[in-house]
């Protein structure tokens, strides 16, 4: 009995995650009543890299920072604006780095072009072995 | 060609071993720096942080003389080992105004009380909405802003006390 009422104790803790005395921000752990902009708005959040913890999203990340950028981000997702406008001003910030999309900047073409050059050199390998296959 | 070709995979092997060693010893730089050096201050209104400072706006900023605009928060640490240094910075006749983060005036109170206060103005930025239109990516910075209120220099972390000549020097190439 005890025991459960421990686990049970436990179960109403609250973990120590804040770094600011500071409640979270209003839309930071709250959905757009409209399913459509919450999805749009979720889609950017999956996207952004959070700052505080970098090898985060913002949409996985405990951080107070990362709870204010989800919450302008909703914000503004709701006053309207389109989530690649906000992604430009966010990359216009912060660089390239804070998104996770990949972009078709120059220095990734070789990233691109990676699949069709290694299909490419199978279909030649293959080609030389049924040519010499044929021959023997 | 065929012995040549033996050894390619030798030789793409030393190449990865090399790109690893050269990650492994490589310093880690963390640092996210704000792309907007050598743009002017976006534009804020911010109410005041703290009960005896007044309030800070990004209109306040091109007097013609280069100020500091430190961004802290009364829960940071570093921000108080870095007081001291904002201290003699303000000695040297330097003018400070600042942004706290995430804060409460009760907290500013507190905390400009125990560690000093250098600032001329104090605005509160309780979202982080203007910490984020900076491009800054936590607390303690400090932006050097110039006569023309552009960002001349943002300075990542405590400043300490070797970083001193520094500011000043950029203060006082951003006349």
């Amino acid at each position: 009995m005890k025991l459960i009422l421990a686990l049970l104790c436990a179960l109403l803790a609250v973990p120590a995650t804040a770094q600011t005395a500071l409640p979270p921000a209003p839309w930071a752990d709250r959905q757009i009543p409209d399913a459509a902009q919450e999805r749009k708005a979720k889609a950017l959040m999956e996207t952004i890299r959070c700052l505080t913890c970098q090898s985060q999203s913002i949409a996985d990340s405990g951080a107070s920072m990362a709870g204010d950028m989800r919450s302008q981000i909703r914000e503004r997702i709701m006053a309207g604006e389109q989530p690649e406008a906000i992604r430009n001003w966010l990359i216009a910030r912060y660089g390239d780095w804070v998104s996770y999309e990949p972009t078709a900047a120059p220095i990734l073409w070789p990233l691109w072009a990676a699949p069709i050059l290694l299909l490419g050199l199978g279909l030649l390998l293959l080609r030389g072995r049924i040519k010499r296959r044929t021959r023997a | 060609m065929r012995t040549l070709l033996i050894w390619l995979p030798l030789v793409l092997f030393l190449g990865f071993v090399g790109l690893f060693a050269s990650g492994l010893f490589k310093p880690d730089d963390r640092v996210i720096h704000s792309r907007l050096v050598g743009q002017p201050l976006p534009a804020f209104t911010l109410p005041a942080a703290a009960s005896d400072r007044p309030a800070l706006a990004s209109a306040q900023f091109a007097t013609g003389k280069p100020r500091l605009l430190n961004i802290f928060a009364s829960w940071c640490v570093p921000c108080a080992a870095e007081a001291p240094q904002l201290m003699a910075l303000k000695q040297a006749g330097v003018e400070i105004d600042a942004i706290a983060i995430r804060d409460a005036r009760p907290d500013v109170d507190g905390f400009l009380q125990r560690y000093g206060n250098p600032y001329a103005r104090i605005g509160l930025d309780a979202r982080s909405a203007v910490q984020m239109a900076l491009g800054s990516s936590g607390v303690p910075e400090t932006f050097v802003i110039d006569g023309k209120g552009r960002i001349a220099y943002q300075h990542i972390g405590d400043i300490r006390a070797d970083d001193v000549p520094m500011i000043l020097d950029r203060l006082k190439d951003a006349r």
